[in-house]
């Protein structure tokens, strides 16, 4: 055969997405009663886009006296037109703002990903979808309560403080507003300080839907805005979703105030591969599982633990996989590991690193080059760990992971198990039987068998231990949010 | 035989396919991945009724792809069945387009082996430099995988200096299990290429078969070191697939088979989409298809 000499290499140029028809507000104030006002102290703090550095917008920062205000107009709202107001007109409302997010969808992740610095790829095609998603799917419920719990009335319970994280922000707001919404509640959402652009975004879409004023509002600030918010007496119900340790000041908080509360936090999943797996596929799952959105992921699959015959080809497949992952730019359309949320969180993952290195982990990271503007940080893998690493005790909520071996199935559900938190897991396996039995044994909100990270709005999602209490999404999404008479 | 077996879960598969697809290729990058494409194609005509002349037209065209660029690379190879292999081979004489040829009964692939080998070394000696053979499916879909190997093995001695491309018609193997099975089998015994298709059989190439064959080549690198390429054949007629497997190749294999020498598209028509999206760079508008020659 005759060969061809000339060889080239042929690299993606690059594909930004065009930021140029996207308003960001330089100035966002708080969301109270339909309005957007400003501050009692008039105190503002600044966002950025850590993917650069740069600052996108000044935030309104919520104290004590804005809170009352916003409490004050929630249970007004709630006293005399939501809770009133007849099911299906409700639902007309929450199928109103859907339709708004879908319509500015392109709007929405462009500032989802120039604010918190996840991959464009993933706010378009998962974060924003899932959001009008979740809307559609509660908004359905508004006049079916009946159906949803036969044999009872469900009666909303009133005011709800919601404090949301800044991993999924939009995702995290529409899995709260939606469901208490579509009871018949009125809401307080405080994003968090490090991604407030889209709530804001969110409370402007609010607007033009014509929600009533007071049903919803959005204020913003750092802890002590959150815990005015859940100290309130005015509130009935506080959902959370962020770290362990925050969620359990709010339980001591709410000890004994009669106030609902439901819990969504860390989490160390396990990632079962087994040998008889689908072995290109599960190392797709294993990237999924902690690389996705930087692992900045409360069920992110952060313990790999892998059958002792397949170890060497998956570890050495996975290492090949991570090179080709891109690093760098989030709004570019090839990018698939974007900026790490904030610098708080940058200096949380390389303490991590560190330790596992002190404790005599083995590390191998991609040899991806990291921009120097910005937070960063490289796919990184351990070896050579065991239950007793740190890395593999706490969350890291970075694109870390630690892999174990395991010999046996009664061995891999001990290990899984042996662990705080129960919120996700997954388990790859080409037989059937096997996943039943591993699955039931697990104790986890969620277990993915042969996929991970994966997310409806029909499947209720929550966790055991100290990954949280209460359900959300799906059916069972609605009840932290009704009482049962 | 093989004794470890690679399973195949198609939902994942998709998933992938998805993933790579969606991988935005513009400016530079596209410019360079058409002039790749266009140097990866063999040309191929494979019809009852094909004739000299229609043999002499496509060899022609090969080496004058569109004369209005000067700068295009030639296409790789002009694919034919056995009796226009002395044409082509003619008709490309001091070009360095090679003459592939399918052989062993093809497409069906149901004769004897004798037939099959006698067929192989007619072409060979009529000066064909790459055979693309078929496996015998029937043989393969009851079991008899000792049987497939053995007759690509035999096959490939017959070659000589010839490449062996080996077609696994996996619109016939049905499932991905199957075709990274007939992958391992085919490398094992001697393959330079493996290629999904005849193109007489639907569907042809699909891009989950051409992953899992991306993937077993992979694999059977890792494991010997040896480089065998790859051949998607049917059902590629537009330059936009044509360069999102170009993503599938470089985030699968790598730089190395982003060459003709390890990766071929056997096509008719991904030419003129290929020719007409680089007149398009260059010249911001679309042109009809008659402004590219039809051979």
């Amino acid at each position: 055969m005759k060969t061809k000499t000339k060889k080239t290499d042929w690299f993606y140029s690059p594909a930004p997405e065009s930021t140029d028809h996207i308003q960001i507000n330089r100035k966002n104030d708080l969301f109270i009663d339909g309005k957007f006002i400003q501050p009692k102290k008039g105190k503002y703090f600044k966002t950025i886009n850590p993917a650069n550095e740069q600052k996108l917008a000044d935030v309104a920062e919520a104290d004590q006296s804005d809170v009352d205000k916003a409490v004050k107009a929630a249970r007004t709202a709630y006293d005399k037109v939501w809770s009133k107001m007849d099911p299906a007109e409700r639902g007309k409302y929450i199928y109103r703002i859907a339709r708004l997010i879908q319509e500015r969808a392109r709007e929405f992740s462009i500032i989802e990903t120039m604010d918190g610095g996840k991959p464009i790829r993933e706010s378009r095609d998962i974060d924003i979808p899932l959001v009008s998603a979740h809307f559609f799917y509660y908004a359905g419920w508004a006049d079916k309560l009946e159906y949803a719990f036969p044999g009872k009335k469900a009666k909303p319970i009133g005011v709800a403080g919601q404090i949301i994280p800044w991993n999924f922000p939009l995702l995290m707001a529409a899995w709260k507003l939606a469901p208490a919404l579509a009871t018949g509640n009125t809401v307080i959402l405080k994003p968090a300080e490090t991604t407030p652009l889209t709530a804001m975004k969110l409370a402007e879409i609010i607007q033009e839907a014509d929600l009533p004023p007071g049903v919803v509002n959005i204020i913003n600030g750092a802890g002590k805005t959150g815990q005015a918010l859940v100290e309130h007496p005015d509130i009935n119900k506080i959902a959370f979703t962020g770290s362990t340790d925050v969620g359990k000041l709010i339980m001591k908080s709410v000890a004994g105030t009669g106030k609902k509360y439901t819990l969504e936090l860390g989490g160390k999943a396990a990632n079962i591969i087994f040998e008889d797996a689908a072995i290109d596929q599960a190392v797709e799952g294993i990237v999924d599982g902690i690389f996705f959105n930087q692992g900045h992921v409360c069920c992110a699959g952060s313990r790999l633990f892998v059958q002792e015959s397949v170890a060497e080809t998956v570890i050495s497949k996975l290492k090949d996989r991570m090179e080709s992952l891109i690093v760098g730019d989030p709004l570019d359309k090839n990018t698939d590991i974007g900026a790490i949320n904030s610098k708080m969180q940058l200096d949380k993952i390389k303490m991590y690193v560190d330790i596992g290195q002190k404790e005599g982990a083995l590390i191998h990271q991609s040899s991806c080059s990291l921009p120097e503007k910005g937070y960063w940080h490289a796919p990184t893998i351990f070896t050579d760990v065991s239950q007793s690493h740190r890395i593999v005790q706490e969350e890291i909520f970075g694109p870390v992971l630690a892999i174990q071996t395991f010999r046996t199935v009664d061995e891999v559900i001990a290990k899984a198990n042996n662990t705080p938190y129960g919120l996700s897991g997954g388990v790859w396996t080409d037989k059937g039987a096997k996943i039943f039995q591993v699955s039931k044994a697990i104790r986890s909100g969620v277990l993915w068998a042969n996929t991970f990270n994966k997310f409806d709005p029909t499947s209720p999602f929550g966790g055991y231990k100290e990954s949280g209490m209460g359900r959300e999404g799906g059916l069972e999404g609605l009840m932290p949010y009704v009482n049962l008479v | 035989m093989e004794t470890f077996v690679n399973r195949i879960d198609q939902v994942g598969v998709q998933e992938r396919v998805a993933r790579l697809f969606s991988r935005s290729i513009k400016k530079e990058s596209k410019i360079n991945a058409l002039h790749t494409v266009l140097s990866m194609i063999d040309l191929t005509t494979l019809e009852g009724k094909d004739s000299p002349g229609k043999v002499k037209q496509l060899c022609y065209k090969a080496v004058h792809l569109h004369d209005q660029f000067p700068s295009l690379p030639s296409v790789a190879a002009i694919c034919v069945y056995p009796t226009m292999v002395p044409i082509a081979k003619k008709a490309l004489e001091n070009t360095n387009i090679n003459v592939a040829s399918v052989a062993t009964a093809f497409p069906s692939g149901m004769a004897s082996l004798e037939y099959k080998l006698n067929e192989v070394k007619m072409v060979v000696a009529d000066g064909a430099d790459e055979v693309d053979m078929v496996i015998s499916r029937g043989k393969f879909l009851r079991g008899e995988y000792t049987y497939v190997a053995d007759e690509i093995s035999a096959v490939k001695e017959a070659c000589g200096k010839a490449h062996l491309k080996v077609i696994l018609e996996t619109g016939e193997l049905v499932t991905l299990d199957n075709v990274r099975l007939a992958s391992d089998i085919a490398m094992k015994a001697g393959a330079d290429f493996i290629k999904t298709s005849t193109g007489k059989v639907s569907p042809a190439a699909t891009p989950p078969v051409v992953l899992v064959m991306l993937e077993a080549i992979r694999d059977y690198y890792k494991k010997t070191g040896k480089k065998i390429g790859m051949k998607p054949a049917g059902g590629i007629s537009k330059a936009k697939l044509a360069i999102q497997y170009l993503v599938m190749i470089k985030e699968t294999l790598g730089q190395d088979w982003l060459h003709a020498d390890l990766f071929r598209f056997g096509a008719s028509s991904l030419a003129n989409d290929v020719l007409m999206q680089i007149v398009k760079q260059s010249t911001s508008v679309y042109q009809s298809a008659n402004y590219f020659s039809m051979d």
